[in-house]
């Protein structure tokens, strides 16, 4: 019993990663006044880049590095549609969406021909689960040696460098210039203007956390928690992520329990999948792959009071009528 | 006189169409307080929001100090030693006053450094100008009173020379506005130059070295304030326009349709707008409320119409009580024979991405005329368009047409034939002719003035001072939110200026 719910933890936090990126990559552009309804987008193009050049180059490194400039252009490009031409962030991010849904589709088929697929990823393609010094010799312990052993070692960089950036977002919002400058500019952008300060190259400033972010996350998806690129493997994530950081009333550390939520009910799902619960029955799929959203149009109406978004968010900064 | 600190040399600046600045030209002298006064709208923000570098000249030249220099961001004025209290204050309202402070002027990458020092400086200019404020406090949980000395400890702490205010005292109590104006000379006499805009005369006369007027995006006129008075300053400011005085007969005023008893209307931040009003209309008169933009006459219109919650007070349509809880039912007012001709047009009279036919009958749709049992009757609305068109020369007459596309004057007719021909008792209208050009108004005048002699009761509240002189059979005159004067309409221009600047008993008693 132990180790099973050891087991559901464990898979907790890999599951609960990519959505931490994808939440905190949000944070950032919605903390700035963009909405980005594109994190999916970016996230699957980020997966299939960094699959794409791990696979051609060898290197996990050369894949994260591309999956985080491709992600990065993507942010770019919704910058420019919403922020230098002041269009629609909803429309624009929905476009970012489609794009990446089609054309990793159609390169993936081009270059690789493994219909929509990129090659398997070989070791040292992918990144490696990492063993902390001491995590064998405890194995057997009781308590501690699975805890130790299965939870906190043996993950992959990438899932250190996710939580990582919990405290580190936390930090950047709340002491740093920068920080300041994009809380401002979420809230009232003219106030900033009048500070003397870009409002523009502010708000690309925090989209291009934004890309690096999701980047990550893609790269998480395709060569970590899968070996390759396999079509639309973002499933939806993007849009947990949002539910998630509305959740967290757009608090970093808030975001990381809110991910961790939504990552355990995905694995408490896949835990249960087609064994039965005692009294209740069979669960279908369905209802617990539908509980986030469920959990978090419920809590936010009654449990955990008014979510107020940046005040500016959504709105293009506009001087002149 | 001493240096100049400021000129300005043939600013243009145009938004769309509306041209805000015309060809305008202002020097202010180092160590001076200069005051900027003009009708809302007649371009003042603009002017010193292009010296902040927040709108960018279409042309003309800057000078600061003597020396030619290009402001493109706000930025660049800061550098230059300018500050700006705007209007609408630029706060980060879930920020605290210190974040406020250093929000663009921090030390390094860091905040913690920053906030230190911004923690003692505030603390000088505290004790030094008496400007208290906890540093701490969260913004929107401060008054407005206090949220302005943020904006100006703002322009301090970044070492303004030059501190531009915009229409400072329209949010302060008086006392409050004693005590800025207490910090404005002291800062004057530490040799800081201040412009300082507003409406309010009285505030020119006692502050002021200099005054220059603004009207309809032109600089009419600078006077040394010492030599000019509030007489001259108010008809410079409302200035003279050509007279349009149509024919009318004697009135014959009937029994009270419309009556308004101790009145009191706050807005949003709490500030009082409308102050205890009270007065009737007839049937069969016009009365026209005179007075400068933003002295409350748009909150009273509010208020009457249902559309504004009153703290305060009563009014009484045609002898039974209008809901004051700014929630009433419009339809029911329609019904009780109330019509309403809303000073913004664009955003309350009309939906411009309508048809013409769909706005002459919008609020009035649930009328039976205009159904056939839960459907709109189209051949009914459009026959009843076309009407109005034809009798309020509506052009061009296609009652297809996107409301968008015609123009202001055009626009106003399809309001007025819409609540004109309801045959309502009581008819307010605010700023009829407000943007309709010159052959318009002669028409919309007539019009009001043939609802009169048709025994109706008719409220106009207008900024345009001839207009109000024109059409009305009794004058009131509102000024900071009181009535402070009923006037026949034979009263002067010089006479009914004075009062709107509020200064009847000072110069009376001259
Ligand atoms: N940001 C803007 N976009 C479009 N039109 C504007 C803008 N600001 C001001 N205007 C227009 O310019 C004119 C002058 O406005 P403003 O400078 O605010 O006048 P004032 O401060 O004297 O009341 C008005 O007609 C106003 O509608
Ligand atoms: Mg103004």
């Amino acid at each position: 019993m132990f180790n099973a719910i050891v087991q559901v933890l464990d898979s907790t936090i890999r599951l609960s990663v990519p959505l931490l990126l994808a939440c905190l990559a949000g944070l950032y552009s919605e903390r700035a006044g963009i909405f980005d309804i594109g994190l999916e987008g970016k996230m699957l193009v980020g997966a299939f880049a960094g699959a794409s050049a791990a696979a051609v180059f060898h290197s996990a490194l050369i894949g994260l590095g591309t999956a985080v400039l491709i992600s990065v252009a993507f942010a770019l490009v919704h910058g420019f549609a919403s922020i230098t031409h002041r269009g629609n962030q909803i429309v624009s991010g929905v476009a970012i969406n489609f794009i990446a849904a089609g054309s990793t589709i159609i390169l993936g088929q081009a270059w690789f021909q493994q219909g929509g697929r990129t090659p398997a990823l070989q070791p040292g393609e992918r990144f490696e689960a990492i063993t902390w010094p001491g995590a064998d010799a405890v194995r057997d312990v009781p308590v501690i040696g699975p805890i130790y052993g299965e939870l906190i070692s043996g993950h992959s960089i990438l899932v250190y460098f996710a939580f990582a950036m919990v405290p580190f977002t936390w930090w950047v919002l709340f002491r740093t210039r920068f920080g300041l400058r994009m809380r401002a500019v979420g809230e009232n952008p003219a106030a900033v203007d009048t500070a003397g300060i870009s409002v523009a190259w502010l708000r690309y400033r925090a989209l291009i956390c934004t890309g690096i972010l999701t980047g990550v996350a893609g790269a998480y998806l395709s060569m970590v928690q899968n070996g390759g690129f396999v079509k639309d493997m973002t499933a939806g994530k993007g849009y947990i992520a949002l539910a998630a950081l509305i959740f967290a009333k757009w608090k970093p550390v808030n975001a990381m329990f809110a991910c961790l939520l939504f990552g355990f009910l995905d694995a408490a799902a896949i835990r249960l999948q087609g064994s039965p619960l005692p009294i209740i029955g069979k669960v279908p799929v369905q209802f617990m792959q539908a509980l986030p959203y469920v959990l978090t149009v419920i809590l936010l109406a009654g449990f955990i009071g008014k979510a107020i978004p940046p005040r500016a968010g959504g709105v293009p900064y506009v001087k002149e009528r | 006189m001493a240096q100049a600190a400021i000129e300005l040399i043939g600013i243009n600046k145009s938004f769309g169409a509306v041209r805000a600045n015309r060809d305008i030209n202002l020097e202010v002298a180092r160590g001076t307080i200069h005051g900027i006064v003009g009708e809302n709208g007649a371009g003042k923000s603009t002017l010193m929001s292009i010296l902040y570098g927040f709108y960018q000249a279409d042309s003309g030249e800057i000078r600061v100090g003597g020396k030619p220099v290009s402001i493109n961001t706000s930025n660049d004025a800061i550098a230059l030693g300018i500050g700006m209290v705007h209007q609408h204050f630029m706060l980060v309202d879930n920020f605290t006053v210190l974040e406020n402070v250093i929000l663009g002027a921090e030390n390094d990458v860091l905040l913690k450094s920053s906030i230190a020092k911004a923690r003692s400086e505030l603390d000088r200019l505290e004790r030094e100008y008496g400007l208290e404020v906890d540093p701490d406090a969260i913004i929107e949980e401060l008054p407005v009173g206090l949220q302005q000395r943020v904006e100006i400890l703002k322009a301090l702490y970044r070492g303004a020379e030059i501190l531009i205010l915009d229409e400072p005292t329209g949010v302060l109590t008086p006392a409050e506005a004693d005590h800025l104006f207490r910090i404005l000379k002291q800062l004057k006499d530490q040799g800081k130059t201040i412009v300082l805009i507003t409406h309010k005369l009285r505030e020119i006369m006692a502050i002021t070295d200099t005054v220059s007027v603004m009207r309809q995006g032109t600089m009419v006129a600078t006077r040394v304030t010492k030599e000019t008075t509030v007489g001259e300053l108010a008809e410079l400011m409302v200035g003279r326009r050509v007279l349009l005085r149509v024919e009318k007969g004697q009135s014959e005023a009937g029994a009270v349709k419309l009556s308004v008893k101790n009145l009191t209307v706050k807005d949003s931040r709490g500030v009082t707008m409308v102050d205890n009003v009270s007065f009737d209309v007839r049937g069969g008169e016009i009365v026209g409320i005179a007075g400068v933009a933003g002295n409350g006459q748009s909150e009273l219109l509010e208020a009457i119409s249902g559309i504004r919650h009153a703290v305060s007070g009563e009014v009484m349509l045609e002898g039974k009580p209008i809901d004051l809880t700014g929630k009433a039912d419009p339809g029911e007012l329609r019904d009780r024979g109330l019509a309403h001709v809303p000073e913004d047009r664009h955003h309350v009279g009309l939906v411009l991405a309508f048809e013409e036919n769909e706005n002459s009958i919008l609020g009035y749709h649930d009328d039976e005329r205009y159904l056939k049992g839960p459907f709109l009757d189209v051949d009914a609305i459009m026959a009843d368009a076309k009407d109005k068109i034809e009798k309020y020369d509506i052009r061009p007459g296609n009652p297809r047409l996107k409301t968008a596309n015609f123009s202001g004057g055009n626009q106003q007719k399809i309001v007025l034939a819409r609540e004109m021909e309801q045959d309502p008792g009581v008819l307010i209208v605010g700023q009829p002719t407000r943007g309709v050009d010159v052959g318009a108004i002669e028409f919309i005048h007539k019009r009001l003035i043939a609802m009169r002699d048709q025994g109706k009761a008719v409220l106009v509240v207008s900024v345009e001072l001839d207009e109000i002189r024109s059409l009305s059979d009794r004058i009131l005159v509102m000024f900071a939110g009181r009535v402070v004067g009923e006037r026949g309409p034979d009263a002067t221009e010089g006479e009914l200026g004075l009062l709107m600047a509020g200064v009847e008993h000072q110069e009376a008693a001259e």
